[in-house]
């Protein structure tokens, strides 16, 4: 089972276009929602039902969070896709919106039908030009097919869908700060509650999913959640877009069975590069905790193994690194690319981050000192959990999991003022 | 406000102004702050690729916002620039995917042909460099940006035929 849903389309020759979206049965569901006026609880039933969990890293059940909502309540709602795709080694997204933009489209409808909201935003990060004008041309399509605008198919619901461009913060891409930088703001997160669904964009109920999110229900609706649990793992529903990077013959994105052992995924990806043995593995994106690599061979690609082993699926970015990879220079650019990236809202996160890299840089250029690596302990527990966001806890996960894992590594910098696999 | 300004169309030229309205368009009628982002990046993109204070502020008139709140959009994010760049800003990126995949090379490379390192621009006008976070295109790492473009599977002599084909 191998591209089934988000990327069913894949095969055909310019797949991002209306006419051969529409040969794999696209927007049949939608047509077939509106005209038989599916009770909106229904549909969030199904949702739920698929076991689909929040695909941009958080693994929110993504039916739960709809049910949130609402429905009657009086006033403008609003449906928000985060194509603010920017987690290091995350590279799906963009593939959605570039080679079937208007199943995404199609699931914004429907998911603002299923919550009562008639209008969406779908925030593209800045940097996604080509994408950008796939589904910017999308969009006009289904406008002219009547998908888009008022009284679709004379169903009486109105829906309207507009893009957003960011401008290059990784932060956005937290939900409440994509909202903020919609309303033309900084994007500094918000503190939570009030959550998006009572005080979302404009201070209306807004439901926010990710791209691949909103991109599989239509396939959920017209097959059935149980269809779409099935192809998954318990806790695990559905196929998912694993994209896989590193040192690897073949990098790419995956749409595959959740609980797809790694080894499997490992070789469709061509297996290692050079023939060089597996070092580790960083599951879920850089904040993801950094697993070696012969524990990963045995591990599944879904949320509860990968959690087992001390980590997470998060957004299903995949970067292998071979033993030519020095475990301290790796962190150093993960710790850099935090620190760069933390919005300066909290103060924890703010200057932690800033510790955080500083003490890695100088364990990295042979400057490290022996209380350092405690010291690198001490920061990344300051930093977690007490910030408004997840910034601070993903800058500190991977600091914990590099020395949980290649403490001897950190040491043999410290030791020798070089690195033990040379290459640093 | 910085100055009075009694018609809005008198602050860019028409075709700015329908660009902007266009975003203006998107969001409610009371709301239009929301496209304080696109309208900076059309000003930006009109302005050789950076942002003065003057067209902040003319921004600022446009869209009915106080200065300061368009100066904080503009230094929050990393696609707007407040000094000159070169014609063809070129945006490498150096996170783990690209870093193992040997962007260092890539960065070298270009230090070397052109004679500049991040942060600066050649003295023709024509190129700068800036080093960029993950822009996920890590299957094709190393990969960079130069303009709208993307461009992935770099090597040295790829780099070279990219910057020979630009104007």
């Amino acid at each position: 089972m191998v591209n089934e849903v988000c990327l069913r389309t894949l095969d055909l020759e310019r797949p991002w276009l209306m006419e051969q979206y529409q040969s794999r049965g696209g927007y049949e569901v939608l047509k077939q929602v509106l005209t038989e006026k599916r009770a909106p609880e229904d549909i969030i039933e199904e949702v739920k039902k698929s076991g689909l969990r929040g695909r941009g890293g958080a693994g929110f059940p993504t039916g739960l969070k709809w049910s949130f909502i609402s429905r009657n309540a009086p006033g403008q709602k609003y449906v928000v896709c985060n194509s603010d795709e920017g987690e290091p080694g995350t590279f799906k997204d963009r593939d959605i919106l570039r080679y079937n933009p208007h199943q995404l489209i199609e699931g914004m409808i429907l998911a603002g039908y299923a919550i009562g909201a008639t209008r969406g935003y779908n925030y593209i990060r800045g940097e996604f030009w080509e994408p950008y004008e796939r589904f910017e041309q999308a969009l006009q399509e289904a406008r002219e097919a009547g998908f888009l605008g008022e009284n679709l198919l004379g169903s009486g619901f109105d829906f309207e869908l507009h893009t957003h461009l960011g401008g290059g913060a990784y932060i956005c891409g937290e939900e409440t700060a994509l909202l903020e930088s919609i309303e033309g703001k900084k994007g500094q997160p918000r503190y939570k509650p009030p959550f998006p669904a009572h005080f979302g964009l404009y201070g209306r109920p807004t439901i926010i999913n990710n791209t691949e999110s909103l991109a599989s229900i239509p396939m959920i609706l017209e097959k059935g959640g149980e269809w779409f649990a099935d192809i998954g793992v318990k806790n695990s529903g559905g196929s998912k877009l694993f994209s896989i990077s590193g040192n690897i013959n073949n990098p790419g994105v995956f749409e595959i069975p959740m609980g797809t052992p790694f080894s499997e995924l490992l070789e469709m990806a061509g297996g290692m590069k050079d023939g060089r043995k597996i070092k580790a593995v960083i599951p879920g994106g850089s904040s993801a905790p950094v697993i070696p690599g012969d524990l990963m061979m045995d591990l599944n690609m879904d949320y509860d193994s990968i959690a087992g082993a001390g980590s997470m699926l998060g957004s299903g970015a995949v970067i292998v690194l071979d033993d030519t990879n020095c475990m301290v220079k790796t962190l150093e650019r993960m710790s850099y690319f935090y620190h760069e990236e933390s919005c300066g809202q909290c103060t924890p996160c703010r200057e932690g981050t800033g510790w955080l890299y500083r003490v890695v840089h100088r364990i990295e250029s042979g400057q490290g000192r022996q209380e350092d690596l405690d010291l690198l302990d001490d920061v990344a527990d300051k930093i977690s959990g007490k910030t408004i966001c997840a910034l601070g806890d993903a800058a500190a996960l991977p600091v914990q999991g590099m020395l949980r894992h290649y403490r001897d590594e950190f040491q043999y910098h410290i030791d020798h003022k070089r690195c033990m696999v040379g290459a640093g | 406000m910085t100055v009075t300004v009694k018609d809005k169309t008198e602050l860019f030229s028409p075709q700015i102004c329908a660009e902007i309205d266009r975003w203006i368009a998107k969001y409610p009628a009371e709301w239009k702050q929301s496209a304080v982002m696109g309208a900076l990046m059309i000003v930006q993109d009109d302005n050789g690729g950076w942002l003065t204070t003057e067209l902040m502020d003319r921004v600022a008139d446009y869209l009915d916002m106080p200065p300061i709140a368009v100066y904080e959009v503009a230094t929050f994010y990393s696609m707007y620039e407040l000094k000159p760049v070169g014609k063809h800003k070129i945006c490498v990126c150096t996170n783990v995917s690209c870093m193992t995949n040997k962007s260092d090379l890539i960065v070298e490379h270009l230090e070397k042909k052109l004679g500049i390192s991040f942060g600066e621009v050649t003295e023709d006008g024509r190129f700068s460099m800036k080093e960029v976070e993950c822009l996920g295109a890590c299957g094709g790492a190393p990969m960079m940006q130069i303009g709208k473009q993307y461009y992935e599977n770099l090597t040295p002599e790829i780099v070279d035929a990219i910057l020979e084909g630009l104007e």
